[in-house]
């Protein structure tokens, strides 16, 4: 078989120049508000924090535009207009849009001209950036389904690659991306799936006709991601230059470098302060106007490389944390009992047909939810905490009980006595 | 007759029931012809007080405020002031210095007949007033040591300060048998030298033109009338309170009968493990928690309840339960609780037995006879106990003594 010929005879050809898939995540939650007891049953937003805490949705929201979402915008769209090879994808997801719409508008705008460029691909996932998929296929598609046609909506394309909240994939999540038509999916580079593999390589999930898996390189996304303005890591400060020589050094034995990373990275988590803005723009530019070497976006890197194998991943793996799985979002009991009793609800909330009940039921599915509920403070704790608007995680988990109390209360009106189940 | 009325805390500032008793304990003293002079260690206003002398020993914000209240876990004694420190007080043992300094400073000018001292906080002023006056000492038992713990040693700095002023006190009040035994036989006071002197309920209090608001816990209201019923506590989350086994039973509750919900008003060190027990268990959504209630909210709290359960692993008295019934709920209370010993038409359990407060609580949820025979026959119980009855006892011990101490 084709896929089986060894690279280094393949490049004898010149099929196709290596290169980087770079891949960017954009969201923001709907934070649910210090939801007491007392506004149970009395009143039903459960996202209007208007406090000066990061509950505040929209005082959250303009804080990362101004830090993140506006020069980075700025930096993409220079990039893009100088460098006609950069290539960049990109997931933004239903909540982010719809707090873009309310909060910055101009935050919006920036994107639409990317995606504008031609050059920029949406990458397709859950509206509401949802665990759906764990719990239930059919709002899992509606969702997938809502969120495409607000891609189309409000950018003009169609996704053809699939990536599930939090990069949390395994086999099925594969099946299901390819009989749905898309034609990459993406998942977490993780050793002990790889098993000796590379991850700069494109894959095939077991079971498919024609998707690609695509891997993320988490070394080489968390050298920009996490440590870039570490000033403890060894390698800092980190510059361009030594930054192509890893990628160079990893498309040794692979086709591209997948470089996976959450949008707010730039700006965010890294403050520009780091030097975050240059170093792209300085790295960018560079890779751009080699010749060896290209971008790629997700679809791009799914069509143009041959699959390498096929690659199984039959245990859920996300790219969270150093277990790489979902406990960060279902680690602990809270957890499940806060997702069981949101799903437990579809029925009657669907039913029910009121937007705004059903809106808010959706927009309580978010991951972010049960993350603030997360209890494993040890070795990823810091990076929770950080990530946390609440004092703790039991907080959270009341806050949120009280709202899920809420809907139930709210679907009374649609369907009367709630016979037994609360 | 005139008392030097040792205290830590006085309505409203009071973190607990030992604020309340000492508010009823002086007025119905007062009433009875007492001059009290009441020592606080922090300075506030205190309306309806005008029946005695009240005395800042500090200038400080009222202590509860600052980690420093009378029901304070006892690692604070050595922490420092979790605002900024003023006077140079940082810790509760300073102020605790301050107010022993102005106590004998205070007994300088006015001699007392009897020195009144409660609770360990005040202990040791009560002996240095005694040692200068002569006047004897009565120590008002409310809680030791042994009960904050949770049926343990805990603070063994406390624990000896509370040795020293029952061996040195001329007569001991405890709030109930419970506490009494615990006197003897956890710190070695024969038992003769104690009385047990039981908390009352001062419903006139009650009756300051309260009503129900129905708004205030609306999402239970709706749930009483889907057939509901509301298991409450009301009370601070410690080890103390037993609140662990009283989740256990909740959820052995719930395997048996779906329609009880758990109502948990308060605040404490064990609320994020009590919420991490309800998700363990599975009943996160049929537990209620409010955070620290006042007013209002801490009324309609009562008032909503259909059963109020007193946990307690050791409770000196409980005068929540009187409250409670007060409001209409049937009580569900350990027999750790001292409040148990007034009360005849309750359930009573062990705080380990969660099995049979599970089975208690559905009884009631699901027999309107059983609930109203509980409520009704439990309000002519309490109100037979009266502030009033509780100053003639305290009046006939100050003359007792202050006549041997004199002869």
């Amino acid at each position: 078989m084709y896929q089986d010929v060894p690279a280094v005879i393949r490049k004898g050809y010149g099929v196709s120049k290596k290169g980087i898939v770079l891949y960017l995540h954009v969201h923001q939650p709907w934070r649910v508000k210090d939801y007491s007891v007392f506004h149970t049953a009395s009143e039903h937003e459960y996202f209007n924090d208007t406090s000066g805490t990061d509950r505040n949705n929209g005082k959250v929201f303009l804080k990362v535009a101004e830090k993140s979402y506006r020069p980075m915008n700025r930096l993409l769209k220079q990039l893009l207009d100088t460098q006609p090879d950069f290539k960049v994808s990109l997931s933004i997801t239903g909540t982010f849009v719809e707090q873009a719409e309310l909060y910055a508008p101009d935050v919006l705008e920036d994107f639409k001209a990317l995606v504008a460029t031609g050059r920029v691909e949406i990458v397709a996932e859950t509206y509401y950036h949802s665990l759906a998929f764990f719990y239930s296929r059919e709002e899992f598609e509606r969702q997938v389904a809502m969120h495409k046609e607000m891609v189309e909506r409000v950018f003009g394309v169609t996704p053809t690659a699939f990536r599930n909240t939090e990069l949390s994939y395994y086999d099925e999540i594969g099946k299901w991306a390819d009989q749905a038509g898309y034609k990459a999916v993406l998942a977490e580079g993780w050793d002990p799936i790889l098993a000796g593999r590379t991850p700069n390589r494109v894959y095939q999930p077991p079971g498919t006709e024609h998707i690609r898996l695509l891997t993320k390189n988490y070394r080489l996304s968390d050298d920009i991601a996490f440590r870039f303005g570490n000033k403890g890591w060894e390698q800092w400060p980190l510059s361009a230059s030594s930054y192509e020589q890893w990628l160079n050094e990893a498309l040794n034995g692979g086709d591209i470098v997948n470089l996976f990373m959450d949008y707010e990275t730039f700006g965010e988590h890294q403050w520009e302060d780091t030097g975050i803005f240059e170093f792209f723009s300085k790295f960018v530019s560079e890779w751009a106007t080699r010749d060896d070497v290209g971008f790629y976006t997700v679809t791009g890197a799914a069509e143009t490389f041959d699959s390498a194998g096929e690659l199984s991943m039959p245990y859920t793996v996300t790219w969270a944390d150093t277990e790489r799985d979902l406990s960060a979002w279902l680690g602990n009991t809270m957890q499940h009992e806060a997702m069981r009793h949101i799903y437990n609800l579809e029925a009657d909330v669907l039913r029910s047909g009121d937007v705004n009940l059903i809106g808010d039921w959706r927009r309580l599915q978010t991951s972010d939810h049960t993350y603030y509920m997360c209890t494993k403070w040890f070795h990823d704790g810091d990076v929770h905490a950080y990530f946390s608007p609440y004092n703790s995680p039991y907080d959270a988990f009341l806050y949120y009980m009280n709202a899920v109390r809420d809907v139930r209360f709210r679907l009374m009106a649609y369907h009367g006595s709630t016979h037994g189940d609360l | 007759m005139n008392i030097l009325m040792l205290g830590w805390e006085l309505p409203p500032h009071n973190s607990g029931g030992l604020g309340v008793a000492c508010y009823h304990m002086s007025k119905a003293l007062a009433l009875a012809g007492s001059s009290i002079d009441f020592v606080l260690p922090y300075k506030a206003h205190h309306p309806k007080t005008e029946f005695m002398r009240i005395h800042a020993a500090t200038s400080l914000q009222p202590l509860h405020r600052n980690g420093m209240g009378a029901y304070d876990a006892p690692d604070v004694i050595t922490d420092a002031l979790h605002r900024k420190p003023s006077e140079g007080l940082t810790t509760i043992r300073d102020v605790q210095a301050r107010y022993v300094q102005f106590v004998e400073e205070l007994v300088e000018h006015t001699k007392p007949a009897a020195i009144h001292a409660h609770d360990w906080l005040t202990m040791e002023a009560g002996m240095r007033a005694k040692e200068i006056t002569g006047a004897p000492l009565i120590v008002h038992v409310h809680a030791t040591e042994f009960d904050r713990a949770g049926n343990s040693y805990g603070n063994p700095l406390v624990h000896e300060i509370e040795e020293q002023g029952l061996l040195m006190a001329d007569r001991i009040i405890a709030v109930s048998e419970i506490t009494k035994g615990i006197i003897v036989h956890h710190y070695g006071i024969p038992a003769d030298k104690i009385e047990v002197v039981y908390n009352a309920l001062d419903t006139a209090t009650l009756e300051d033109g309260y009503q129900y608001n129905d708004k205030t816990y609306k999402y239970l209201e709706f749930l009483k009338q889907e057939g509901y019923t509301i298991a409450a506590t009301i009370t601070r989350f410690t080890l103390q309170k037993g609140l662990i086994q009283f989740m256990q039973a909740a959820a052995h509750a719930c395997e048996r009968y779906d329609k009880l919900v758990f109502l948990l008003a308060g605040d404490g060190e064990q609320r994020d493990e009590l919420l991490q027990l309800s998700a363990d268990y599975g009943i996160a959504d049929k537990v209620y928690f409010t955070g620290f209630v006042r007013g209002q909210q801490w009324r309609d709290a009562y008032t909503v309840a259909d059963i109020f359960v007193m946990s307690s692993v050791s409770e000196p008295f409980g005068l929540t339960a009187l409250e409670a019934a007060h409001h209409d709920n049937a009580l569900i209370i350990t027999k750790q609780s001292g409040v148990g010993e007034v009360l005849s038409h309750i359930f009573r359990y062990d705080f380990w037995d969660t099995d049979k407060l599970a089975d208690q609580m559905v009884a009631i949820a699901t027999s309107k006879a059983l609930k109203y025979e509980l409520t009704q026959n439990v309000k002519q119980e309490y109100t037979r106990i009266s502030w009033d009855s509780v100053a003639q006892q305290c009046i006939r011990m100050y003359q007792q003594l202050s006549g041997r101490v004199m002869a």
